[in-house]
């Protein structure tokens, strides 16, 4: 009885030394099981977000803890494409910070004149918003003609409403509004046609866009650009895999290419920061030098 | 990561009561302070320059990965949630909660998280429920909050509801939440 008591004292105390966060051990088992079997690597992602995105899941799913949450994704592939969605599902919105796309207006249209064809790689593209405001900006400054926009995604399901370009009608409103601030020079209704509660944004403005799967944890360079824009996505990934990423996007830009990153994002963890300089340093535009 | 961190909560009447709250902090409060202060998604830096002016800490809108330093004031940008990672800061461009972004429960629940029995909230005026959920995160880790007394809140809706929602360490005018900190450092 005494032995029993002392043991439990003890195992008291090394818990409150050690304090191991059960919950933090139980989303590493969960990551770690998720990309050895399924191979999908969430592993660098930023933990206090994949927390708050995982406590979610685990309510929507009414499970109690990470573990059986574990079990759930492990024997279920349908819980995968739930996880993964909520996982990966950047919110956004059309011409999201609108003095970016002002400055993208002012600043960078005037360099791409001078390029007979123009590649433009939008990584981490989500549901496509922001792919279909640059569409619409490279089509009233007359260069849509000569570029090719690469959007990625590495959710599958989220390029798929990507594809479709067909968003709440509801938010036009606010669109409407950030495209005017942006800098836009239409009428932005004409861009799309309205059908019941749906917006369907022109085809024409999906001509040159391709859109395909690609994991910046795990997939490689896959061309040469004159344009990346990355813009709150690195948010969600931790250091090393942001050091990552900056390593792929130096190799996929060329000569003078441009690199756009979110208002609160910076080079500053890139191992290539001095390698680029600012072409805007209020909305994070850069120029690679070499 | 010896150091406390304290997390604010501000709505309506926030840059006020964050005036007075800086002013009365003794110039060598050396626990990290992050601050979320609702705020519209287009409003410029001239809050930074506005609290700036109440303190000789630096006031610093915080950008991705910064490290969370003493002798700083950190301020969540506009449009964005902050999180708090082991020794620096996250940034997510999640749903609004309580149609806020950023939002206070975000932060404090996310500091709970790593700061555990070490966070120190404070909840300030404000005319919604925000900040209520992760007062009582704050709480569930061992952590302490402190709430504006809601009679000289300009708004009292939100500190009611934190009290409401949770046992609070201390119901406090401005000045004494600024003297309490003091004592605590």
């Amino acid at each position: 009885m005494l032995e029993i008591k002392l043991c439990c004292y003890l195992m008291s105390v090394v818990m409150s030394v050690s304090q191991p966060n059960l919950e933090d051990i139980e989303l590493q088992l969960l990551l770690e099981g998720i990309y050895q079997y399924y191979g999908f690597d969430f592993r660098n992602y930023a933990v206090s977000s994949l927390k708050r995105r995982i406590r979610k899941i685990l309510h929507a799913e009414e499970l109690a803890t990470i573990s059986e949450l574990q079990a759930r994704i492990l024997h279920d592939p349908d819980c995968l494409k739930r996880f993964l969605l909520g996982i990966t599902v950047n919110v956004t919105s059309m011409f999201r910070d609108p003095s970016f796309f002002l400055a993208f207006r002012q600043k960078v249209i005037p360099l791409l004149r001078t390029y007979p064809y123009i590649r433009i790689w939008h990584a981490g593209c989500s549901e496509g918003q922001e792919v279909y405001s640059m569409a619409i900006l490279l089509q009233e400054e007359g260069l849509y003609n000569r570029c090719r926009i690469y959007a990625t995604d590495a959710n599958e399901i989220v390029l798929q409403k990507a594809k479709s370009g067909i968003y709440p009608l509801g938010l036009m409103q606010q669109y409407t509004q950030l495209y005017l601030q942006a800098g836009g020079k239409q009428s932005f209704s004409e861009y799309y046609t309205a059908a019941y509660d749906s917006a369907i944004f022109r085809t024409t403005l999906r001509e040159n866009i391709v859109f395909s799967q690609h994991n910046l944890a795990t997939d490689r360079s896959f061309n040469e650009f004159n344009i990346i824009l990355c813009r709150n996505v690195l948010i969600y990934f931790d250091s090393v895999l942001q050091q990552r990423v900056h390593q792929l996007f130096h190799e996929s830009l060329c000569t003078f290419g441009i690199l756009a990153l979110g208002r609160q994002e910076s080079l500053r963890l890139s191992p290539f920061a001095n390698r680029y300089e600012d072409l805007d340093k209020r909305e994070k535009i850069y120029r690679r030098l070499d | 990561m010896e150091s406390r961190l304290v997390v604010v909560g501000a709505s309506l009447g926030g840059m006020a009561a964050l005036k007075v709250l800086l002013q009365e902090l003794a110039p060598a409060f050396t626990f990290p302070i992050a601050i979320v202060q609702h705020r519209h998604k287009d409003s410029a830096n001239q809050i930074i320059e506005f609290l700036q002016r109440s303190t000789s800490l630096i006031v610093k809108e915080v950008e991705d990965k910064d490290q969370i330093a003493s002798g700083y004031v950190y301020l969540a940008p506009a449009d964005y949630h902050l999180l708090i990672e082991a020794d620096h800061f996250a940034l997510s461009t999640d749903d609004p909660v309580f149609y806020a972004r950023p939002s206070i429960d975000v932060l404090f629940e996310s500091a709970a998280d790593v700061y555990r029995e070490r966070t120190i909230g404070i909840i300030l005026t404000g005319a919604n429920q925000d900040g209520a959920a992760g007062a009582a995160a704050v709480k569930a880790c061992g952590g302490v909050v402190m709430v504006q007394d809601p009679a000289t809140a300009q708004s009292p809706v939100m500190p009611e509801a934190a009290i409401a929602r949770t046992s609070v360490d201390e119901i406090l005018s401005l000045p004494e939440i600024a003297a309490r900190l003091n004592r605590l450092c």
